[in-house]
């Protein structure tokens, strides 16, 4: 049975799709042994392969993500490139080329991964000298979801800098100025059970109600950890990023309209800073390889207590666009945690979009306690939104992650924060507060104690930090 | 020329990539799970695992797996025609009647794919008795629970030291273990060749082992078992004892099925099921005269050694020998015994037990320093080791000045003490962040202390037309041992390095090797390597001394060319000679063999000559920590290493850093947490995957990262004057934690001892800084 196309390394190679097959399992079958399994759930990037996607200008972008973490039928109709089509030992690609001579490979395990990640960053479009403190505008944050056990990184990173930029002729530069492929329209039958990637919005919403219990996949990032580590299956899988409704980008003077089908790259790109808060929290959101296919409906709709989304987004008083069978509905995101990664969204509903009203507070930060400062979990997430006019407080909301079974805003901290003096003394005061809200646990990434320590010293820091900065 | 020396213009010494780079980069180079989807009928195996820490079984019943479509067969107990058993201890069952931790396999089941086998290993119905468990060192030490042998490390008189001190302190320090996290997981491939004999390719340091343990298991001669390991995607010691056993399922697989059997670990299971480095604990009292001079130390080391005995005896002895680090210490009592716990059986890890026998005494003068008034980089200068002294098992510490010369070098290259009052003057003005600037030295034994491990075999073969093969008893995890290995090739040989071809580890090729581990891998089989050439070559030399009509002696073999000694225009090509050669009827093939001359070591008295001589390094680390959260990035390390003379100085330098690096992980980062709880998950592994246990990543890698071997360090006695290199830079990272350690002190009024947790993760700062800055006096001075 082969029921779906995907171009590999410029060929198009058919499959015959189970539903809960990845990417990286398919290519490793097909003999293609350079895309490795070193983790199974996208910490290590072992895995890496690119995938061609539409920039937005109609031309063509290379991102690099985790086979691992791609449902091979999703990818239907898709394009990808691995290591094996990067280079050839005979002729090798730049970025193998000075991984190679640079000592970037000890056990080369996890190789391909970094040249697959490099590559992709090396094909940037808007890839400028200067940019990110290196002189050929390489941003190491590229690689921040790929792990190496061997060489301790530096000769890595100077293959990453010592990269220039692709010479006339280079396939895949010119590839970047085609067409990317469109996405596929997708049913497969398999023995495993269905997938769907349905044309329309009504489609999916009349799938989601035939099947209630339907896996609705968008990024594939917190699922396919279900169905690598824990051996989830699902029956019917569907596809929704794809959606048009859930791919909605706006800014107005209203409001920031955020797709929940978007990757969170995208998102980052689209919105060039003009949430700083959002800004500051892109990059601590695990890895670009992650970022690169999760999206925002993604990480409200598993409503994790430990998601990185909540906490900013509480902040700043964001809501959620739910779309039904009976029509849309806007919920508040501080009323729509209900419990244990439980939300007030139906079964056939979906999240269609995050809703950010403008104007933003002016005084936002994010902090992230985990014990690795790239792509790590965090122990206690918290975001700050704070207006301070006149010397008072006249605005405050702080939104918790980490520290109880839901995400939380922190009411009491606020409530003691708002009318009153931005001072340290009412810092200290509110500070004390925020340190006993939720219901914090011990486990294996903090202890209790350490979590409620952090509640109050992040607002410590917050003031101190951003008195340095208006000081 | 003797084994040090080194001709002119020789491949060794030369900058080159590891000799699989270009394979590496483009994912064209194969690993154990690479290869089974080229078979045809694979088979896939998958555990049913425990769900106790301890527990008798009771029950098993295989038969609904084999309702399971794709499903083929169950391995359990009555299927194996050898020994039960996957250790070299006899303690380690390979289908347990007693499962003796949390995840230990009862059976293993057979499918067409992994998915059948995976759904039929959860159909498979156990039962259990469960029995008391023991999960935390401290646990077993309560319960008295200790596996092998209890060693004692003596010299002079505790008690004397003792009277001599002018401060005495005793403390207390638990260390993490440290999983190995090789970016390959475990991973075997078993089938059955003509006339029955089984053929393995396995993820393993230690071919020969897991050769002779598959052939106990399936009651064969070892003759009749061939391992193959064509390269690691990483070992670090954790493929030096655990592959054997999932070698034997696959080959057990392969014998019953008659059709290959691929065993792969996915990163959940590996971390379950294998072993990692030893926690420990360590209870000690230490005498100090006026100066800051060890009088006396006295410790009793409890390592967790997991289930069972594996390589814990060893791992302790190296613990014991290295406890003194790079100090003089007149009177010296250590105790070590090993725990038995109902965890992974715990085994060889980069550094063996010896980074963990250097934290603690490198934890004391951390400690004490404040207390005795003095800067912890004098203490530590003040208690070096001077020539003609001797460790507290009796070894004369060769080359001590050069430990002194490099403490120099890289105090001056680091500008250390310039630094010092940068960081003092940054800490004054930064209330909620502080510096912390440290410098540590390592002297790290080389060579195995299990004496009969000291020896290697090679192969290497000269064919017609002047190619070479060579073949040698080391494995290739990425330490880049095949790459010296041709370089010393073509050096003993004197031909281009593009003539020597490296052929994968195979125990038909070269037997009974040792493990490559103890960072002996290039000592060892480079002396065998060189020890064949040299026979090619003085058999060579002859058939040259007489076209060229010179003595054999005079014959000179340089890059290809060989000629008479000053007239390279007389010369011929190495394969015009070889040709010739043959023709002549001259064995162009040859056995080497080496064992490392002068050991002796009495494993009860704990005395003796066990390393064949002592490498060293000191590095520099700089840190800043946050106040509020504990959070700290390194902001600079400076490493400065003695390798000897480097075979391949691009290869040595990845070392170093690499394994700075992994031991910065283990110190600051790298936390394994097991469920200590009285609850149904009692044993249970809670950092079971990549997200839960974190390795380092690009952030952990130091903002200014300066490393450098140390210059003109000729060993003699070893291949071409070169230094084992693969353990010793790992403790190089105990900088990083002193440095930490002295942030935290930033935050209080000083003078006073910082404890500090290991792994010293942020929680572990935060908890050091906060006590720091409230002000509670630790270790008392009686």
């Amino acid at each position: 049975m082969e029921n779906v196309t995907i171009t590999v390394n410029g060929a198009p190679r058919r499959a015959g799709a189970a539903v809960n097959t990845t990417v990286l399992e398919w290519l490793r079958a097909e003999g293609l042994t350079g895309c490795k399994e070193g983790c199974a759930e996208g910490e290590c990037g072992a895995c890496a392969v690119l995938v061609a996607r539409d920039d937005g200008r109609g031309n063509t972008r290379l991102d690099s993500v985790n086979a691992c973490l791609l449902t091979l039928a999703a990818l239907d109709g898709g394009e990808i490139v691995t290591s094996e089509g990067l280079g050839s030992p005979q002729h090798l690609h730049p970025a193998q080329r000075e991984m190679a001579v640079r000592g970037g490979s000890q056990c080369g395990y996890c190789t391909p991964g970094f040249v697959v990640s490099m590559a992709a960053e090396y094909y940037r479009a808007d890839r400028e000298a200067g940019q990110h403190g290196a002189p050929n505008g390489f941003d190491i944050h590229a690689l921040s979801g790929n792990l190496c056990r061997c060489t301790g990184y530096r000769p890595i990173q100077d293959a990453a800098h010592a990269l220039g930029t692709p010479e006339d002729g280079d396939p895949l530069a010119s590839r970047r100025s085609q067409p990317a492929p469109a996405v596929a329209t997708t049913h497969v039958k398999a023995a495993d059970g269905e997938f769907h990637r349905p044309a329309t919005l009504r489609e999916t919403l009349d799938l989601l109600a035939a099947h209630p219990h339907a896996k609705v996949l968008a990024g594939g990032t917190d699922w396919n950890v279900d169905v690598n580590l824990r051996h989830a299956r699902a029956d019917v899988v569907v596809a929704v990023d794809h959606l048009p409704e859930l791919r909605r980008f706006e800014v107005t003077d209203d409001a920031v309209l955020l797709g929940a089908g978007l990757s969170l790259s995208e998102l980052e790109r689209r919105l060039g800073g003009r949430v700083p808060l959002l800004a500051a929290w892109f990059p601590q959101f695990a890895s670009r390889l992650i970022r690169n296919s999760a999206t925002l409906g993604g990480n409200l709709g598993t409503a994790s207590p430990i998601g990185d989304s909540p906490p900013v987004l509480l902040a700043l008083d964001a809501s959620v666009l739910l779309v039904g069978p009976d029509g849309g509905r806007e919920v508040a995101l501080s009323e729509y945690f209900t419990g244990y990664r439980q939300t007030v969204r139906q079964a056939g509903e979906l999240i269609a979009a995050v809703r950010v009203s403008r104007p933003l507070a002016p005084l936002t930060a994010f902090h992230k306690i985990a014990k690795r400062r790239f792509d790590d979990i965090s122990s206690v997430a918290v975001g700050y939104a704070l207006d301070v006019q006149g010397g008072v407080v006249t605005h405050a909301r702080i939104g918790l992650g980490g520290v109880a079974a839901t995400p939380l805003r922190a009411h009491e901290a606020e409530a003691a924060l708002e009318g009153q003096p931005w001072t340290e003394a009412t810092v200290r005061r509110a500070a004390r507060i925020l340190g006993r809200t939720g219901t914090p646990l011990s486990d294996h990434r903090a202890s209790a104690a350490y979590r409620a320590a952090m509640l109050e010293q992040s607002l410590l820091k917050f003031w101190f930090d951003s008195s340095e900065v208006t000081a | 020329m003797s084994l040090h020396e080194r001709p002119a213009h020789a491949p060794v010494g030369e900058a080159i990539p590891h000799e699989s780079a270009a394979l590496h980069v483009t994912g064209h180079a194969l690993y154990t799970d690479d290869l089974g989807v080229r078979l045809a009928g694979l088979l896939h195996a998958w555990p049913v695992q425990s769900p106790h820490a301890h527990a008798r079984v009771t029950g098993l019943d295989t038969m609904p797996a084999l309702d399971v479509q794709g499903v083929v067969r169950v391995l359990s107990a009555a299927d194996v025609p050898g020994v039960n058993d996957a250790g070299v201890k006899g303690d380690e069952p390979l289908f347990p009647s007693e499962v003796m931790y949390h995840g230990h396999p009862v059976c293993w089941v057979l499918g067409d794919s992994e998915d059948a086998a995976r759904l039929g290993a959860a159909a498979v119905k156990v039962t259990f008795e469960p029995l008391q468990s023991l999960i935390t060192v401290r646990e077993a030490i309560d319960a008295r629970a200790f596996q092998g042998a209890q060693s004692t490390l003596r010299r002079g008189d505790v008690a004397v030291g003792f009277a001599q001190a002018a401060h005495t302190f005793e403390g207390e320090f638990d260390i993490g273990g440290q999983e190995h996290f090789y970016l390959e997981t475990h991973a075997a491939l078993a089938h059955v060749d003509e006339a029955g004999q089984v053929f393995i390719h396995s993820s393993t340091q230690h071919p020969s082992e897991t050769q002779e343990i598959t052939a106990h298991v399936l009651g064969l001669p070892s003759s009749a078992v061939t391992v193959q390991c064509l390269r690691m995607g990483g070992g670090f010691g954790g493929k030096e004892m655990q592959p054997h056993g999932y070698a034997a399922i696959a080959a057990l697989g392969a014998t019953l099925t008659g059709r290959p059997v691929r065993l792969r670990l996915n990163r959940t299971l590996d971390l379950t099921l294998t072993g990692k480095r030893h926690p420990f604990h360590a209870v000690w009292k230490a005498g100090f005269d006026a100066e800051g001079r060890f009088t006396a130390l006295q410790v009793t080391l409890t390592s967790d050694g997991g289930w069972s005995l594996d390589l814990s005896e060893p791992v302790m002895a190296r613990a014991l020998c290295h406890l003194d680090n790079a100090y003089f210490i007149p009177h010296v009592e250590a105790h070590g015994r090993i725990a038995h716990t109902n965890k992974t059986s715990q085994t060889a890890f980069r550094g063996f037990g010896g980074p963990q026998g250097m934290l603690v005494v490198e934890d004391i003068l951390g400690r004490v320093a404040p207390l005795l008034g003095l800067d912890a980089h004098e203490l530590r200068a003040r208690n070096f080791y001077r020539p003609g002294e001797a460790t507290p098992y009796g070894q004369s510490v060769r080359h001590a000045e050069r430990l002194h010369d490099l403490w120099a070098q890289l105090l001056e290259r680091s500008d250390f003490h310039t630094r010092r009052a940068e960081v003092a003057a940054f800490n004054a003005a930064h209330p909620h962040r502080k510096r912390g600037l440290s410098v540590t030295p390592v002297k790290f034994g080389i060579a195995f202390n299990f004496t009969a491990y000291n020896q290697a075999g090679a192969l290497v073969h000269v064919y017609k037309d002047g190619s070479v093969l060579i073949n040698h008893g080391g494995t290739e995890m990425g330490q880049g041992l095949h790459t010296k290995m041709i370089q010393v090739a073509a050096t003993a040989l004197g031909v281009p390095l593009s003539s020597v071809r490296l052929a994968p580890t195979r125990t038909d090729k070269v037997p009974n090797t040792s493990a490559t581990a103890a960072s002996s891998g290039a000592d060892l089989n480079g002396g065998a390597v060189k020890d064949a050439c040299d026979q090619i070559r003085a058999r060579l030399s002859e058939v040259a001394a007489g076209t060229l009509g010179v003595h054999p002696d005079d014959v000179r073999f340089e890059a290809g060319h060989v000629f008479p000694i000053g007239h390279p225009e007389r010369g011929m090509d190495f394969a015009a000679l070889v040709h010739d050669a043959y023709h002549r009827r001259t064995p162009l093939w040859a056995a080497g063999f080496y064992r490392t001359p002068g050991l002796h070591w009495d494993r009860v008295a704990m005395q003796g000559e066990p390393f064949k001589y002592f490498s060293y390094g000191a590095s520099v680390s700089e840190v800043e920590v946050d106040g509020f959260t504990g959070a700290y990035r390194v902001r600079r390390a400076d490493l400065l290493h003695d390798v000897g003379d480097s075979l391949s100085p691009l290869i040595d330098l990845g070392q170093v850093e690499g394994g700075f690096l992994q031991g910065a992980g283990w110190l600051t980062l790298e936390e394994l947490r097991w469920d200590e709880s009285s609850g149904e998950g009692r044993g249970r592994l809670q950092t079971r995957s990549a997200s839960t246990y974190k390795l380092p990543s690009f952030s952990e890698l130091p903002d200014v990262f300066n490393v450098a071997l140390l210059e003109r360090a000729t060993e003699t006695g070893v291949v071409y004057g070169s230094k084992a290199v693969g353990e010793p830079p790992l403790m190089l990272a105990i900088s990083v934690r002193e440095a930490l350690r002295e942030a935290c002190a930033a935050f209080g009024p000083g003078g006073r001892s910082t404890l500090l947790g290991s792994p010293a993760t942020p929680e572990a700062v935060y908890w050091a800084l906060d006590l720091a800055r409230t002000g509670a006096e630790v270790a008392a001075d009686d």
